[in-house]
């Protein structure tokens, strides 16, 4: 037995000192704060927190609309519990909707007829919780992609990339899980899909697809158990990694874009209180007002178009939400590949394009941030995010990815491009499956190229300031463009930027003939790496520009505010006169 | 520990152009121009007025509308309750929003100021406290000493997964080789089962049919079953009777008896991933799935002529009986839907079986 500690049976009670006043704070909220202090010890919590800093730009709205959607998903799903029914019973249905009354119909579905039809406000609060859910995927893809092309994943961050990858990745399943539910013909088709799905996984599909619909398709439990993962697995999942991830960002403390004064070491913009007090939460309900007025006006699921669901029936144009239409279109365009191996059947043909497609995604966004780092070998922390132009290789492979997603979005229609646009199908099939792999390295050759000019476009801009779109022409006939300097504000920004170099290759044994072990560079990471950084343009230097302004000024001083090349009795095409300013 | 930054040799390399520092502050319209500040002010308490007017709305509307009043906007009919609460709570919350927008840009403070950034990771002197504390921790703990139980520890919390795993044993009945002849490798048809019409329940005779015409049907045994059982039967049963011209087609050897006067009858579930099929193209004899847009040839024997699908459409054998019905001979001589891991369909019938 451990023994107790000494506790004095004479300590004075916890007297709680009064502080001073303190001054500047109206009174009610002076009562307030002490009586919070004397028990949660604010101040010391909000000392430092209240008026933290948060940079200004718009692409940093993206994920606050994915949060403030997620908390509207929230209030609207509550709303929703207390009417809808997760029952696969059947009934005859009886409510207001006349064209249905008498039909046999779960009571899963009878329940969403009676949400939309019933309950006054039922069902723009139904459309608003769909609408919601669109936004907040989309948010969170663009949210994504936001950070991926200015790298804010790099160090310190990556775990809060991981964290982010995990909300995209269960997002995915709460979305369709919540469009599962009203048991309509289209949700019904796309839970059948979903058993087709988990019936091609090799080894356990059979054991997989009767242990989750207890039994054969579709049986009566798939909804209810649909229900609990999208109102209380989920939902609780991505509520304990938002709230990881929101910690993270105050910790780390906001990215910044690069400008003057920005640097890794600080952070440039307004106070939470009051500025972002009022923009970040105005902001919440712009977006919610928004999703209102979407509610009200744009139509959005139509369960009594679509009928019960009837396992006998399907509507040509069948589509599921658009989060999940690459896989569909990866499903639609894949060719008929099975394995037969001593009894078994492999059925890749839904295997691969499905469950194979969908964790690839996912392991190659969660490895993509050490996979830089191994080819960068950059163990820096950074806060001012890249420009896209400044990583040519790392924006080219974002932007193949962005087109293999859409070329297999777009596959996801093929029957609505054949129909629409007058194409045969086959065709249109045909195509999308070449598409979608040469399609990714057109994308990737194209932005690199884009990207290299951009950065040559802004190294031209450095040392030979802007156009001025005057045409000058000289004593002896020549017509030049002078040029006008840029403000050092702009030519820090533009060559503030890491110049990364490839990583050389570790020789296998140093100077005194040992062997290197660990560190080293091997041939094949020295290889990939002079791939990823090839092609780069190399910023100018510190001479570069000090050669150009001079160059610049020479002419100033006889009148000149611009940077003329008159009076030099011959005419430098910018080309010329930059590689002469490199010599 | 501070930011760890790749220093070049120089910093002259890693900033050519050195860092001016924050742009001056210039100052908004709405703090130099008393009026122009004055007229925001004015939009924001406007904007947050007009909410308690858009609430009352709300709340009259949500009495005072009938559920089933219609509106005509655009050619279209509008559900009035459902856009008219959307309308008045949205503009309502948008105004809200609209109006802290508006206040923190023109009215609050717009100064932008700087705050020094820590690196992520702790200082060397933490780092040191936390493993001396560590350290001493571990101590007390006894780990270090008696050295099984750390092990003994893992060991149980890794057992006690085992009970909570097989907990969920029971989520569903095992499809182990018995069951699965029950479930998935059968249906209900069966020799002598009328082919009924699936919303008429209407037994079908050879002479319902003409050449090019499709029927959706069923077995006339479906209707025995109820609630789920119902949904699950139906969700393998469902059919397809098609009549074509019997020169037209193919017919292998093997089938000869399976139809009767050009009268085939499949599958309705697709062999992908098992949606429903029916969208008949009655020139070319070709069957396409509207979900994935797998193609069946039942001009011959259901093979897959195009899309993911990769097994033919099953045929079921049928007949005539004596009153002139059309009957199944027997069940599908092979499992309907999707292939699974545990059957080879590799001896499905494929192009060129006889």
């Amino acid at each position: 037995m451990a023994k107790p500690a000494d506790v004095s049976t004479a300590s004075p009670a916890l007297a709680t000192e009064r502080p001073p006043k303190p001054g500047g704070m109206p009174s009610g909220v002076t009562g307030v704060a002490t009586w919070a202090d004397e028990r949660i010890g604010l101040a010391s919590l909000l000392k430092k927190n209240l008026r933290k800093v948060f940079p200004d730009h718009w692409s940093f709205l993206l994920g606050e609309i994915a949060l403030y959607s997620f908390i509207i998903l929230l209030l609207t799903g509550v709303f929703l519990t207390i009417w809808f029914k997760p029952s696969m019973a059947e009934i005859e249905y009886q409510g207001t909707y006349q064209l249905m009354r008498g039909l046999p119909m779960s009571e899963a579905f009878a329940s969403t007829l009676a949400l939309s039809f019933d309950i006054r406000g039922g069902l723009l609060v139904r459309q608003i919780h769909h609408w919601a859910a669109m936004l907040f995927v989309a948010a969170m893809t663009v949210h994504m992609l936001r950070i991926f092309f200015t790298g804010a994943f790099r160090k310190p961050r990556e775990i809060n990339w991981l964290i982010g990858v995990g909300l995209f990745s269960i997002s995915l399943i709460e979305g369709f899980a919540g469009y599962s539910l009203p048991d309509d013909l289209l949700s019904g088709t796309g839970l059948r899909f979903v058993d087709g799905m988990i019936r091609s996984i090799p080894l356990i599909g059979t054991w997989a697809e009767f242990f989750i619909f207890n039994g054969e398709f579709p049986g009566d439990l798939v909804i209810p158990r649909l229900y609990m993962v999208h109102i209380l697995l989920v939902p609780g999942l991505l509520l304990g990694l938002i709230a990881a991830h929101l910690a993270l960002v105050v910790y780390h403390k906001h990215t910044q874009y690069p400008g003057p004064g920005r640097k890794d070491g600080n952070v440039v913009g307004y106070p939470l209180f009051p500025v972002y007090m009022a923009k970040a939460g105005g902001f919440f309900f712009v977006v919610f007002g928004v999703a209102i007025l979407m509610g009200a006006t744009m139509q959005i699921n139509p369960v009594w178009n679509f009928g019960p669901y009837n396992p006998a029936q399907v509507t040509a144009g069948s589509q599921p939400d658009w989060y999940m239409g690459f896989v569909e279109g990866a499903i639609r365009i894949m060719p008929p590949w099975e394995w037969h191996l001593g009894g078994t059947t492999w059925s890749w043909n839904v295997f691969l394009p499905g469950v194979g497609l969908l964790t690839g995604l996912f392991i190659v966004l969660g490895a993509y941030p050490f996979i830089e780092r191994w080819l960068t070998g950059d163990t820096a922390e950074h806060h001012v995010l890249d420009r896209p132009r400044n990583n040519p290789t790392r924006t080219a492979l974002g932007v193949a990815g962005m087109t293999a997603y859409a070329l297999f979005w777009i596959a996801g229609g093929n029957d609505i491009l054949a129909t629409q646009f007058r194409l045969s199908l086959n065709a249109v099939t045909e195509f999308m499956r070449v598409a979608v792999f040469v399609g990714p390295v057109i994308a990737f050759l194209i932005t690199k190229r884009i990207c290299i000019s951009l950065q040559r476009a802004d190294s031209e801009r450095v040392l030979h300031g802007s156009e001025t779109g005057i045409i000058e022409r000289s004593p002896d006939g020549g017509y030049s463009e002078p040029h006008a300097p840029i403000h050092i504000e702009e030519k820090y920004t533009l060559t503030q930027h890491v110049q990364n170099t490839a990583l050389q290759i570790t020789p296998e044994t140093d100077g005194h003939g040992v062997l290197e072990k660990g560190a080293g560079v091997s041939r094949l990471r020295a290889l990939m790496s002079r791939w990823f950084h090839g092609g780069a343009i190399e910023k100018p230097t510190a001479a570069q520009i000090e050669a150009a302004d001079h160059h610049a000024d020479g002419h100033g001083a006889d009148g000149h505010a611009v940077d003329g090349h008159d009076a030099d009795g011959h005419e430098l095409t910018d080309s010329e006169e930059s590689s002469q300013a490199s010599r | 520990m501070s930011i760890e930054t790749r220093k070049p040799d120089n910093q002259l390399e890693r900033f050519p152009v050195q860092d001016p520092g924050l742009e001056p502050h210039i100052e908004r319209w709405t703090d130099a121009d008393k009026s122009a500040g004055d007229r925001a002010y004015r939009q924001v308490l406007a904007m947050l007025g007009a909410v308690p007017v858009l609430a009352i709305a709300f709340v009259v509307i949500y009495f005072a509308v009938p559920r089933t009043a219609f509106v005509d906007i655009f050619g279209m009919q509008w559900d009035a309750l459902t856009f008219l609460l959307g309308l008045t709570g949205g503009v309502a919350t948008l105004l809200i929003g609209l109006a802290c927008i508006h206040w923190a840009k023109t009215i609050m403070g717009d100064e932008e100021i700087a705050e020094d950034r820590h690196s992520a990771a702790s200082s060397p002197e933490d780092r040191e406290a936390f493993a001396a504390e560590f350290a001493k921790g571990a101590e007390q703990s006894g780990l270090g000493r008696r050295k099984l139980l750390g092990g003994a520890l893992g060991g149980a919390l890794g057992l006690i997964a085992v009970p909570a795993v097989v907990l969920f044993a029971d989520l569903g009945p095992w499809p182990t080789a018995a069951l699965r002849k029950e479930t998935i490798e059968r249906t209900i048809w069966a020799e002598g089962v009328k082919l009924v019409n699936d919303i008429t329940q209407r037994p079908l005779r050879a002479s319902d049919l003409e050449i090019g015409q499709l029927v959706n049907a069923q077995p006339e045994t479906l209707w025995d079953h109820h609630g789920t059982h119902f949904q699950v039967e139906k969700a393998k049963a469902s059919i397809i009777i098609v009549r074509m011209d019997p020169e037209r087609i193919k017919i292998p050897e093997s089938r000869v008896d399976w139809q009767v006067g050009g009268i085939l009858c499949y599958s309705k579930i697709c062999t992908h991933v098992g949606c429903p099929i029916s969208l008949w193209e009655q020139q070319t004899h070709h069957l396409l799935c509207p979900c994935h847009q797998s193609t069946f040839d039942l001009s011959n024997s259901g093979v897959v002529v195009f899309g993911p699908a990769a097994r033919s459409l099953p045929q079921l054998p049928i007949t005539v009986d004596a009153d002139g019905f059309l009957v199944a001979r027997s069940d599908f001589t092979v499992p309907v839907g999707p292939s699974f891991f545990e059957r080879d369909s590799n001896n499905d019938f494929v192009e060129g079986d006889r």
